[in-house]
């Protein structure tokens, strides 16, 4: 075997594939590195949310050690003689966000299959540019045109004639002042929507063309093309907004304190006034003295931070269960 | 050899800067109600003193407490004062006694929406305390028709609205229910937050009048400075005297003269049911907080420079602002008591 | 054949779901357009020269404006971006790119728990962090709690426009010699531009008028409060403030500033378009 007389610089040499590459030269390659900030960033996450779980136990210490389990099961909301329960809370919060759900989900997907489906492509950006626009409204200004506008128009429009159809149930009995769980639902849902529409349509235009020729050359009408073939394959996207919706709604404050009376009771009418924990929090906490108040009121944090869980687990085993029956595409 | 005489000239600049613009930067957080007159003061003294920016937030009494407590804060605003237990908790995280200065008045009157009746109506305090705890819940009940003699109340329901965020003003008002009726002070009592028996809650003053203007047959309780500057009608308070005395600048400042005989030396002191003939029963000092001992020395000379001259040149800011100003005799002993500061 | 193809029902039930959506759509834009028209209609009086220039007055007082809490909440968006999007992209190309297994459930479980956090919650853990150590309110404070909220939406869509590319691109790329690394960034990423933007932009506007985290952390300032350290006005805070006082005039401001709000965040969303404008997702070409 003849010797080469000189040796080609390192950079063409091109390894032996078993060979390992130092660390460096994986770094300089750029999968390492990528590989290494993502994870680093995702890991930041788990850290970061970790360490409020942490300081929310620890700060409600005092209050756990002094209701126990009671404080989930009780409804008294007592300041001055320092007695707190979370249930009021626990179905406001609840209530307010489903029925939010409820009236958000179908106009919001709706909106969104218009634009993504129907609309011509300049309208339907135009048209997502402003509901985008939606979002950026302050709390405090959903709040206010909640007493000014809503408030008025369910008194006077909307509620009468829903009790006179539907007044014999439960839900819908009672005098109505204006601030309501209904109330709260609905302002709600008006800053959920542009949440859902807004993705929902981004992920329905990512889906590809083929699958809509394909139906089309079945001969389906538009709506069953779109129903059938496109909504199906942005189904996980869509229903992803739809939960980041909800979680907006389960953390929503000032608007929904200034609509929902305040009032810590449980009654079954959708049209009594009523609380959630975020609203009780944004109430009393920046005035809140006295060690076991203070306490109390992270708990209630604490709380919805479980209720938040519980619900996000079940979405999750949701979409186990789709993902099963999915195609892998 | 030009960049170093650069240098040292831009060191000796740097060096001199402090010297020649003295900015003191103090904040202040806390009650909402005082805030007009604590930012109207901050804008007249940093134009007495430019470089001294005073600025203070209004967070609620309860937010003022807990952050000057905390030491995040240069001073604090309340409207109802710290109870031994907070001082206590303060001085053990803070190192330093706090202090309470009045430095304005202000009054919480009664509003109402009652179709049919355009007269302000009297009301007592019993009448007061039995709506607010559910006992009283029509308007034609004999309590309030017999302080309101030929007015043709109405047999509706009473549709009660209170505060839902924690408030001085709600304090002030359940001080004054406390003193009225020995019923409300033993059920509810009175704390900026509290279990209200009955009724629905606003949010902030505004919150209140919202729902009192929309809402028939409804009756609510809002600060003075708020009804005057929104030109809400409101009701009348019947006083210790036995009189019904319609809250404005003079019966709240009457209130504050009719206590001065009895108060204590740290100026905490509850001026609701305050004894008089004209005085206003629902009004309460607004106090300004402030450690005894402050680690940054110049600025604590500020403040203490700030607090003299709201006791007196700022006084004259008050009435413009829809406050009661101080009576003299208070000021007085206050100007003695600023003197115990360690700064 | 005497039969059309599709049968009528079908062809009814077309039309009328047609229908239902466009209304659905209109029915979001026209809350929009209430809403801006509200805000101008109340606010129009405030918005001068003055308003974008000056530093607010006492109640009762002509002439001031926001001046510092335009500037003020410009910069906590600023940090609050920095740290936002960075974490929240990254975060978002790890799960769809290299995650699989647990850690990625654990990841995307608690981003959706921090996304439902109420933001007076997240106020509540900066200010234990960092406000009550360092002995005062801060800009920097501020900017980290809006920045922790921006996390979850930024890693969401990320994750979730990354994952709805097809494959045959990264095969495309792979199959080219390209490394992994180099696949995702050159042309994944690209080709889901324009969702991962929306999600931010999105983020970004909701963030913006978020009033309950600044209230433990920013604070809020009459002056103008130069670098990081100290107590900032923003526009939110104001807005608050303002509202609920009860003078005639700050709520005009009040009006005035939701609407300077709105069309910073609208400027802000063209830009953003602007500069990613043109990639639009292959599938659909």
């Amino acid at each position: 075997m003849a010797s080469t007389a000189t040796t080609p610089p390192p950079s063409l040499v091109v390894k032996d594939a078993r060979e390992k590459l130092s660390l460096f030269e994986r770094l300089k390659k750029g999968d390492e590195a990528t590989f290494l900030v993502t994870f680093a960033s995702a890991l930041s996450i788990i850290v970061v949310t970790c360490l409020l779980v942490q300081h929310l136990w620890i700060d409600s210490v005092l209050s756990r050690h002094a209701f126990g389990w009671k404080f989930l099961h009780t409804s008294t909301w007592d300041p001055v003689a320092d007695q707190y329960g979370a249930l009021p809370f626990i179905y406001g919060t609840v209530v307010t966000s489903f029925l939010a759900l409820l009236l958000a989900v179908p106009v919001g997907i709706g909106a969104a299959i218009f634009l993504a489906e129907l609309a011509p492509r300049r309208l339907s950006n135009v048209l997502t540019f402003m509901i985008e626009l939606l979002a950026a409204v302050p709390s405090v200004i959903y709040g206010l045109l909640g007493i000014f506008v809503l408030l008025p128009i369910l008194r006077d429009y909307v509620v009468p004639p829903l009790q006179k159809t539907l007044g014999f149930l439960p839900i819908f009995k009672g005098a109505f002042y204006g601030v309501s769980y209904f109330s709260a639902a609905c302002v709600l849902a008006i800053m959920i929507v542009p949440f859902i529409v807004s993705i929902s349509r981004e992920v329905l235009l990512a889906v590809p063309q083929a699958q809509r020729e394909a139906m089309m050359a079945l001969g389906a009408t538009k709506w069953d093309v779109t129903w059938k073939s496109v909504v199906p394959y942005a189904q996980r996207g869509m229903i992803g907004s739809v939960f980041l919706a909800l979680a907006r709604a389960l953390g929503e404050t000032m608007a929904v304190t200034m609509v929902i009376g305040n009032v810590p009771a449980i009654h079954a009418s959708l049209l009594s006034p009523g609380y959630t924990i975020a609203a009780v929090i944004a109430n009393e906490f920046t005035e809140a003295t006295g060690d076991l108040y203070i306490s109390a009121l992270i708990e209630l944090a604490l709380v919805l931070f479980a209720v938040t869980m519980i619900i996000n687990a079940i979405a999750r085993l949701l979409l186990l269960g789709m993902k099963s029956q999915e195609t892998t595409h | 050899m030009i960049r170093r005489l650069m240098l040292c000239a831009a060191l000796t600049a740097s060096a001199a800067f402090p010297l020649c613009a003295q900015q003191v930067n103090i904040t202040g957080a806390g009650s909402t109600f005082a805030a007009p007159l604590y930012n109207a003061w901050a804008n007249e003294y940093a134009k007495l003193h430019p470089g001294t920016q005073i600025n203070y937030q209004s967070i609620g009494s309860g937010g003022g407490i807990r952050q000057i407590s905390s030491g995040t804060v240069d001073f604090g605003g309340t409207d109802s004062p710290m109870n031994d237990k907070l001082l206590a908790e303060a001085k053990q995280k803070l190192g330093t006694d706090i202090l309470h200065f009045p430095v304005a008045l202000g009054g919480v009157v009664p509003i109402h929406n009652i179709p049919g009746v355009s007269k302000d109506l009297n009301f007592t305090g019993a009448a007061l305390a039995g709506i607010y705890l559910g006992k009283i819940t029509k308007w034609n009940d004999p309590e309030i028709a017999k302080a309101n003699p030929g007015v043709n109340l109405p047999g509706n329901n009473i549709v009660v609205c209170h505060r839902s965020d924690s408030s001085g003003t709600t304090f002030i008002w359940a001080d004054f229910l406390s003193k009225a009726s020995a019923d409300w002070k033993n059920k509810v009592g009175a704390a900026p937050s509290l279990n209200w028996p009955v009724g629905i809650g606003g949010k902030g003053n505004e919150g209140v009048a919202g729902f009192v203007r929309q809402t028939p047959n409804s009756i609510g309780y809002v600060e003075l400075i708020y009804a005057v500057q929104n030109k809400m009608t409101y009701g009348q308070v019947q006083n210790s005297a036995g009189k019904f005395i319609k809250a404005d600048l003079n019966s709240v400042t009457a209130a504050a003269a009719g206590a001065v005989k009895a108060m204590p030396a740290d100026f905490r002191v509850s001026i609701t049911g305050a004894p008089g003939a004209t005085a206003y029963p629902v009004s309460s000092f607004t106090w300004m907080l402030v450690p005894r001992d402050m680690k940054d020395k110049t600025k604590g000379a500020t403040l203490k420079a700030f607090l003299i001259w709201g006791m007196t040149e700022g006084q004259k800011f008050a009435q413009p602002l829809s406050y009661a100003p101080l009576p003299r005799p208070v000021v007085e002993k206050e100007l003695a008591a600023i003197k115990t500061l360690h700064y | 054949m005497s039969r059309s193809y599709p049968p009528t029902y079908k062809k009814v039930i077309n039309i009328s779901m047609l229908t239902l959506t466009g209304l659905a759509a209109l029915l979001v834009v026209s809350v929009l357009l209430f809403i801006l028209g509200y805000l101008v209609w109340n606010g129009a009086r405030s918005l001068n020269l003055n308003f974008f220039t000056k530093l607010p007055v006492p109640a009762g007082q002509e002439g001031g404006g926001m001046a510092n809490a335009i500037v003020g909440s410009g910069k906590l968006l600023l940090l609050a971006s920095a740290i936002g999007i960075p974490i929240g992209v990254l975060g978002g190309i790890y799960l769809a790119e290299f995650g699989k297994g647990p850690f990625s459930f654990a990841v995307r479980y608690t981003t959706d728990l921090l996304n439902g956090v109420p933001s007076i919650v997240i106020g509540i853990f900066v200010y234990s962090l960092i406000v009550l150590p360092q002995h005062h309110f801060s800009t920097f404070a501020g900017g980290v709690a809006l920045g922790i909220m921006m996390i979850p939406i930024a890693l969401r869509s990320t994750d979730e426009f990354l994952r709805a590319v097809p494959n045959t691109l990264r095969e495309g790329g792979l199959a080219l010699g390209a490394s992994k690394a180099q696949t995702v960034l050159t042309i994944i990423i690209p080709a889901a531009m324009q969702g991962i933007v929306t999600g931010i932009m999105l983020n970004l506007a909701r963030v913006a008028g978020e009033t309950a985290p600044l209230l433990f952390t920013a604070l809020g300032n009459q002056f103008w409060s130069p670098g990081w350290n100290g107590p900032s006005a923003s526009l939110p805070v104001v807005i608050f403030n303002y509202a609920i006082s009860p003078y005639e005039d700050w709520h005009r401001q009040a009006w005035a500033a939701g609407f300077v709000l709105l069309m910073g965040i609208f400027l802000t969303n063209i830009v953003a378009r602007l500069l990613v404008s043109g990639r639009r997702s292959p599938a659909r070409s």
